[in-house]
């Protein structure tokens, strides 16, 4: 089950990383979600995977036996889960608004806040 | 528990059980505050003529609370508070050592003086979309991350933190400010997701997130794949620190917003980055940072040297402080490549005074275009005959960043070179000397150029002379912050003796995390 997981997280690592390496801002965003799912999946996979023992603690027992999933990177995803979620907005709605403000979604044509024929500084006066 | 029994619970096997003392609270006071406050301000959102009343004395109790805590903790070492009562390490740690309490203390001024400026610099509608409310949750993040014991926490801080500054960054929501505040909070994001996966595998591996634990098991465990993850942590915090070649975002956002908020990013946002690279790297994981020296010593050298070319090419002064922003995380983590006593204060030393004349630095700039009416060197001019006290105070400034003496840029510089002679590698040594020309060389010719050269007859030097003869009072704020940071900064390089003893302190402390561990567990590492 590890296995798998870990195979799963491989793959959506790097179609993000893929996405987040193209000039169109959407795509760049699309990426940055799916790299957020895929570090939610990597926590996941963390505090093991299993389902068979159910995490109750047996009579006469003060802990849970070893073989049980452990629920702290659980906790862990639904901050991060929380978190990444807020941004995308954020993120989504900027998005919109610098397609609308520069009309483009190329990152290459973004260039408002370094113009490219910036004059050098005066040698002399 | 799981058998109901008739005996009664023993709640010490799981809880603390003296409740904290009176300088306990201490620790988590400062981002409580500074959360109070932001919600305080949050729910008078639209009585934006009161805002400044609250937002200053928070700040003032905030820099008192951070003094009070550095002098507890520079006198009887570090203090420990857990969230919930839960025995470490299972709860959430706030364990405060010199470090912490230090930087804490110094990016509240930073924070205070931004503020001040801002009470003049911040149009009413700035207020309405909520600048004192960001401010204040800018300012929880980043005490929170000084302060936190707690990696997960640490995250969060700078989760909360970035939420903050992109609210702040896009304040007016002018067509620049989009464009940068796009690729600031889409390479911001990815760096702080680098964080989190490196959270994810250092849990896997050791199964606590509570950096007094680590720091214990990291001396023991053997088999894990600890280089990776330090390779991780380094690539995650230089991305937020700025570092060469992840630092692209700087530059293309910082000179876009509202002069006080590149302040405040200048002064505050990058040291974070660095103070966890002096964390994890120093203090959880120094076998590995051993190993990664060289190539954190090339990326440092590379930092420094290449941005002190980006401050000779810009012509607008904004873009010029950016790179001198860049140019100081080269030096600092040329002592954190050191990893020697020296250099880890030096880099500590360095930090304090970056936070302390980067924010002055941006403030600076903004009376430049105040009194002149432009942003870039080409146009500017003259500001020698019509202020010469504030030429004097710039210029003073301007020395210090480029860590000449008698300022305090040049104590830690000082301590930078000698720390990179000590360990042979002399092309560090003179990275930073020639980074320090070249910063030298540009800050000398802004002088010149905004501050010597007479005033062109051009429009902007007209607007200029008229500025000359308006009300001083709209001034008067700005000139405060930038006077009070000008006197620390000068008292700092005169008398560097209390900050060259406490950042001493906080590099002990990082070598030898045996108080900080002890703090955490008092029957030392029962677990």
């Amino acid at each position: 089950m590890e296995t798998l997981f870990a195979v799963l997280v491989g793959i959506l690592f790097s179609a993000a990383i893929y996405l987040m390496l193209s000039k169109q801002s959407v795509r760049v965003l699309l990426g940055i979600a799916l790299l957020g799912n895929a570090v939610n999946l990597l926590l996941f996979t963390s505090g093991r995977l299993t389902r068979e023992v159910p995490p109750i603690i047996a009579a006469r027992l003060d802990v849970l036996p070893g073989n049980t999933a452990n629920p702290l990177p659980q906790a862990l995803i639904l901050t991060a889960i929380v978190i990444s979620f807020s941004f995308f907005a954020f993120l989504l709605v900027l998005t919109y608004r610098a397609f609308q403000e520069l009309g483009t979604d190329n990152t290459d044509e973004m260039r408002l806040a370094e113009p490219k024929n910036e004059p050098l500084p005066p040698t002399g006066y | 528990m799981a058998s109901p029994s008739s005996t009664p619970v023993d709640l010490s096997q799981a809880f603390v059980m003296a409740p904290p003392g009176l300088g306990e609270w201490l620790v988590i006071l400062p981002p409580a505050l500074m959360i109070t406050a932001g919600a305080l301000l949050m729910m008078m959102r639209h009585r934006v003529d009161r805002h400044g009343f609250i937002a200053i004395p928070a700040l003032v109790a905030l820099v008192l609370i951070d003094a009070a805590l550095l002098l507890k903790v520079s006198t009887g070492g570090p203090v420990t508070m857990m969230m919930g009562r839960w025995l470490p390490p299972f709860g959430i740690a706030f364990t405060v050592d010199v470090l912490g309490a230090l930087m804490a203390l110094v990016s509240a001024l930073a924070g205070l003086a931004a503020a001040i400026a801002a009470l003049t610099d911040i149009s009413d509608s700035g207020r309405r979309y909520g600048f004192f409310p960001f401010l204040m949750l800018l300012m929880a993040g980043v005490s929170g991350a000084f302060l936190t014991g707690d990696v997960f926490n640490l995250y969060v801080w700078f989760e909360v933190l970035l939420i903050s500054s992109f609210g702040l960054l896009i304040l007016g929501s002018e067509k620049q400010q989009i464009d940068g505040a796009l690729k600031y909070a889409v390479l911001n994001l990815i760096g702080t997701t680098l964080f989190l996966i490196s959270v994810g595998y250092l849990y896997a591996i050791f199964g606590t997130l509570n950096m007094a634990d680590i720091a214990l098991k990291a001396r023991e465990i053997s088999g894990a794949p600890l280089m990776t993850l330090s390779a991780l942590f380094i690539l995650a915090f230089g991305m937020k620190a700025a570092a060469f070649p992840v630092n692209f975002w700087l530059p293309a956002s910082y000179h876009t917003p509202r002069i006080t908020v590149s302040a405040l990013f200048g002064g505050l946002l990058t040291k974070i980055g660095i103070y966890a690279l002096l964390r994890v790297m120093v203090m959880l994981f120094p076998v590995q940072r051993e190993e990664l020296s060289f190539v954190l010593a090339v990326v440092a050298v590379l930092t420094m040297v290449l941005s002190g070319f980006g401050m000779l090419a810009q012509n607008d002064l904004r873009r010029m402080a950016g790179f001198a922003v860049i140019l100081g995380i080269g030096n600092m983590l040329a002592g954190i490549a050191t990893g020697t006593m020296v250099g880890l204060s030096g880099a500590v030393l360095y930090a304090l005074h970056s936070i302390l004349a980067m924010t002055a630095l941006y403030l600076v700039i903004g009376r430049v275009k105040a009194l002149t009416g432009s942003w870039t060197l080409s146009a500017g001019g003259g500001i020698y005959s019509v202020a010469p006290g504030f030429a004097f105070v710039s210029l003073a400034l301007f020395l210090a960043v480029a860590g000449l003496p008698p300022f305090s840029g040049l104590w830690p510089k000082i301590m930078l070179v000698k720390a990179s002679v000590d360990i042979g590698a002399w092309w560090l040594a003179a990275g930073i000397l020639i980074s320090g020309f070249l910063a030298t060389i540009a800050l000398g010719r802004t002088f010149l150029l905004a501050y010597w050269r007479p005033a062109a007859e051009s429009p902007a030097s007209k607007r200029a002379t008229s500025n000359v003869t308006r009300p001083q009072q709209q001034d008067r704020l700005a000139a405060v912050a930038i006077l009070g940071l000008a006197a620390l900064i000068v008292l700092f390089g005169l008398f560097p003796e209390a900050p060259l003893s406490l950042s001493q302190q906080a590099a002990t402390g990082l070598l030898d995390p045996q108080s900080y561990v002890r703090s955490v567990f008092p029957q030392g590492g029962a677990q």
